[in-house]
């Protein structure tokens, strides 16, 4: 039960930021942080369709998670979820066609490297 | 640095460091208010009432609007690894508030996270190419 809930909340929060990041680069750099402005924003993301995937991606992802805080530690289910850094790292580069330099492949692999041990 | 980087930088780590916070907090508010089990779908939902729990989902939702507005214009590759200190304060948070142990293995881990985050985010620049202006997008999409 508990790696089926980590592989549900793996799939879907991976899903879930890609669609994030993505619907959030089509906006544009939110500039203007004041409340009016950001109601705009609030408005206009919630006709994007890929933000509106990502909301209910995540939404799956956070349920899953509360289910898996039941029957594990929080030191255990917060570091591994942290998978979906391998699988979002290349996403980013393949699909949001980030250019991912061998500085942050480095640094990715090092995190991962981290979270393997701290949830081991 | 020119201006234009200074400003971004700058105001990367100010949203990054909201990023962080509210999901370090978040995390361990929901934890603190989780029964020991949740038998029926309407579990799911009536726990969401318990105050502790509340708040842990509104620090989680401040998480996911400023990891938003981060997204609008640093890059997934460089968010990823830039915001995962988050793990580090979960670890320091299970231990001194929770009493979680922390092994020798665990602390060689969070010492990785943070070389890892360090790496990236000192070495490289939150966004690697041009992005369309706020709104630009507005009339883009049916």
């Amino acid at each position: 039960m508990k790696w089926l809930l980590v592989g549900v909340i793996v799939a879907a929060t991976t899903v879930g930021e890609v669609l994030q990041a993505k619907g959030m680069r089509q906006h544009g750099e939110i500039r203007d942080f004041r409340p009016g402005a950001l109601g705009r924003v609030a408005a206009l993301l919630a006709r994007n369709w890929l933000v509106l995937g990502s909301v209910a991606a995540m939404a799956v992802s956070f349920f899953a998670y509360l289910g898996l805080l039941t029957v594990a530690e929080l030191s255990f289910a917060v570091p591994v979820t942290a998978v979906t850094y391998a699988l979002e790292t290349v996403l980013a580069k393949y699909v949001l066609h980030e250019r991912v330099s061998w500085v942050r492949w480095a640094g990715a692999s090092l995190v991962i490297g981290g979270v393997a041990l701290v949830s081991l | 640095m020119n201006t234009e980087s200074a400003r971004l930088r700058l105001k990367t780590w100010s949203c990054a460091s909201v990023v962080i916070a509210s999901n370090v907090c978040g995390n361990f508010f929901l934890k603190r208010g989780m029964p020991a089990e949740l038998g029926t779908a309407s579990d799911y939902i009536t726990v969401l009432f318990r105050p502790a729990v509340t708040l842990g989902v509104l620090l989680l939702i401040l998480w996911l609007a400023s990891r938003m507005a981060l997204l609008s214009w640093a890059d997934l590759s460089y968010v990823l690894p830039v915001t995962s200190i988050g793990y580090v304060l979960v670890a320091v948070a299970g231990r001194l508030l929770l009493h979680e142990q922390i092994t020798a293995r665990r602390w060689a881990g969070i010492a990785l996270i943070m070389a890892g985050v360090a790496l990236v985010s000192s070495a490289t620049a939150p966004q690697t190419y041009a992005r369309p202006k706020a709104g630009a997008a507005a009339g883009g999409r049916p």
